[in-house]
């Protein structure tokens, strides 16, 4: 892992979420997520994980508390500026989300084409990642022709395909073999190492092992243990 | 690994704007064509070109026949004695010619009157034996200015003394109910192209809303990858617009059809106050924008239905 530079890319501060009239799903949220890290979010199933994701990935506003994304407020700021947000953070969804009727290609090119890049600028870097998550001969199938481990293996190249700032991955390995998880594990730390911000949320506790200088975060019934206070005062490492 | 180029420039906004735009992909499965909303499109098109053709038909009616019978006076001599009804027309003939504002005036030959009754009365009424019905001596008039009250009561007036059987009518007046009728029919036609348009706007919204349902999930992953609600609705936008460009085509067509097969038989009648309405160069041009305007209108839709969904996402 690169050093880690200064500043800060998201900052939670005091954050709670609830749905509806609900009991709050997320409680007291606190921390500072910096550029170029590498964190695990770990947590039992009902911890809160997927409704933290969704408020790092801009698909959820809080309900109360702040939020600042890459130096601005998310919460005030009018929806009109949050694509622009959004299109800084890749997204691997637990589910997938690919596009049903798109091939394996156009899914992995959607970020790029809503970026507005030219046809002739997609297709050399969609090729590339379709090879490296050894799916270069999958480029024209559907969705529903692929695997559960083909498909997550096609979202996790929709969501670096556009080098974002900062990657979100909800239980990107968990359908994928072994051999597999080692390699896309191995990619996010090459994307972490270019100084993109990675968050993996994860149960499984042999992932965390093989990404050493990670940081971890850990949910517990909607609130954000740190004992160390490594999330809020990371501590600075030598390049 | 090669990664896309990073560099922000106005050309990539621009492409961003036309999401999927020259791609053979498509981002929402559109049927081009198929399914039902091009044909709806069709039959309001069709409905409207035939309701605008209608309405301005009846406009160059009026126009036309107004424009004839402005100035026209009927001067009516109903003296019963023949002979003293043609010694007061000549007299009337005479006192017109004095009258102020008379452009022309012309007594309708015997012949002609006779033509008028003659297929109600058979012929030669005057010289039947026993049987001669007094047809009144008619004066055609024309006026340098149309014929108001002031100034056919004027001409009544100067005849008063010289032809007391005289009664003098506007030509405009008779016409009147049959304008009135006209302008009503007018008024309806212009009514039925705003309801027709207002239906196409409606079958258009149902139409995104439900193309929206069935792609909310496709939706959402565009938002979350950073796709704008302007992108997303120009998706929508560009798909009805093709749809409607073809079913506005198709109704064109249907309504020129219907247009010149009934224009083809209003000018059999040889009517003249039918065959005065003509479409000219300039209704056949605002008949041609019917359908471009069909399909601006439904574009406009179909972008306002989506951006106000769209509102309701984060």
């Amino acid at each position: 892992m690169s050093s880690r530079p200064d500043g800060e890319i998201i900052h939670f501060d005091n954050v709670g979420l609830r749905y509806d009239h609900d009991r709050e799903v997320l409680s007291d949220l606190s921390f500072t997520l910096f550029p170029g890290t590498f964190y695990f979010l770990t947590g039992a199933s009902g911890a809160g994980k997927t409704s933290l994701l969704r408020l790092l990935y801009l698909a959820q506003r809080p309900s109360r508390g702040v939020i600042r994304m890459f130096g601005k407020d998310a919460i005030t700021m009018p929806r009109s500026g949050l694509p622009a947000l959004r299109r800084r953070i890749g997204v691997v969804f637990q589910d997938f989300r690919l596009v049903p009727h798109l091939s394996a290609f156009d899914n992995v090119a959607l970020p790029l084409r809503v970026a507005g890049f030219a046809e002739r600028e997609i297709a050399g870097p969609v090729g590339d990642i379709l090879e490296w998550v050894g799916l270069a001969d999958r480029r024209a199938a559907r969705p529903a022709t692929l695997s559960g481990g083909e498909q997550q293996r096609i979202a996790i190249a929709r969501a670096v395909i556009g080098r974002p700032d900062m990657l979100v991955a909800d239980e990107p390995t968990g359908n994928v073999d072994p051999d597999m998880a080692v390699k896309l594990l191995r990619l996010f730390e090459l994307l972490n190492r270019q100084g993109t911000t990675v968050v993996v949320a994860t149960h499984d506790v042999h992932l965390l092992r093989k990404v050493p200088e990670s940081l971890i975060m850990r949910l517990d019934r909607g609130r954000l243990s740190d004992p160390t206070g490594a999330l809020r005062y990371p501590p600075r490492r030598p390049a | 690994m090669s990664m896309p180029p990073t560099k922000s420039s106005r050309r990539r906004r621009a492409r961003a704007r036309r999401l999927f735009a020259g791609t053979d992909a498509e981002l929402v499965p559109q049927g081009h064509m198929s399914g039902p909303m091009p044909w709806v499109i069709a039959i309001m098109v069709a409905l409207t070109a035939i309701a605008l053709a209608t309405g301005l038909a009846l406009g160059n009616t009026v126009t036309a026949v107004t424009a004839e019978i402005e100035g026209g006076v009927t001067v009516q001599l109903v003296e019963p004695r023949p002979d003293v009804r043609q010694q007061e027309a000549a007299r009337a003939l005479d006192a017109l010619r004095i009258v102020p504002g008379v452009a022309s005036m012309r007594l309708v030959p015997q012949e002609e009157l006779d033509a008028l009754v003659a297929p109600w009365l058979g012929g030669g009424i005057e010289t039947a034996a026993g049987a001669g019905i007094p047809v009144p001596a008619l004066i055609d008039v024309r006026l340098q200015h149309a014929a108001t009250q002031d100034r056919v009561a004027a001409i009544q007036r100067s005849l008063a003394r010289v032809a007391p059987s005289a009664r003098v009518d506007a030509q405009s007046a008779w016409l009147k109910p049959v304008f009135d009728a006209i302008v009503s029919l007018q008024w309806l036609a212009i009514a039925l192209v705003a309801l027709l348009a207002a239906a196409l706007a409606a079958a258009v919204l149902l139409a995104a809303r439900s193309a929206l349902g069935t792609n909310h999930e496709t939706i959402e992953i565009v938002h979350l990858l950073g796709g704008t609600d302007a992108q997303i609705a120009r998706v929508f936008q560009r798909a009805i617009g093709f749809d409607a460009a073809g079913g506005g085509a198709i109704g064109l067509a249907l309504a020129l059809a219907v247009i010149l097969s009934l224009g083809r038989r209003f000018s059999g009648l040889g009517a003249g106050m039918v065959s005065s309405g003509a479409l000219i160069w300039t209704d056949w041009l605002l008949l041609a924008l019917v359908p471009l305007l069909a399909t601006g209108l439904a574009m406009m839709t179909a972008r306002l239905t989506v951006m106000h969904a769209l509102r309701k996402m984060l």
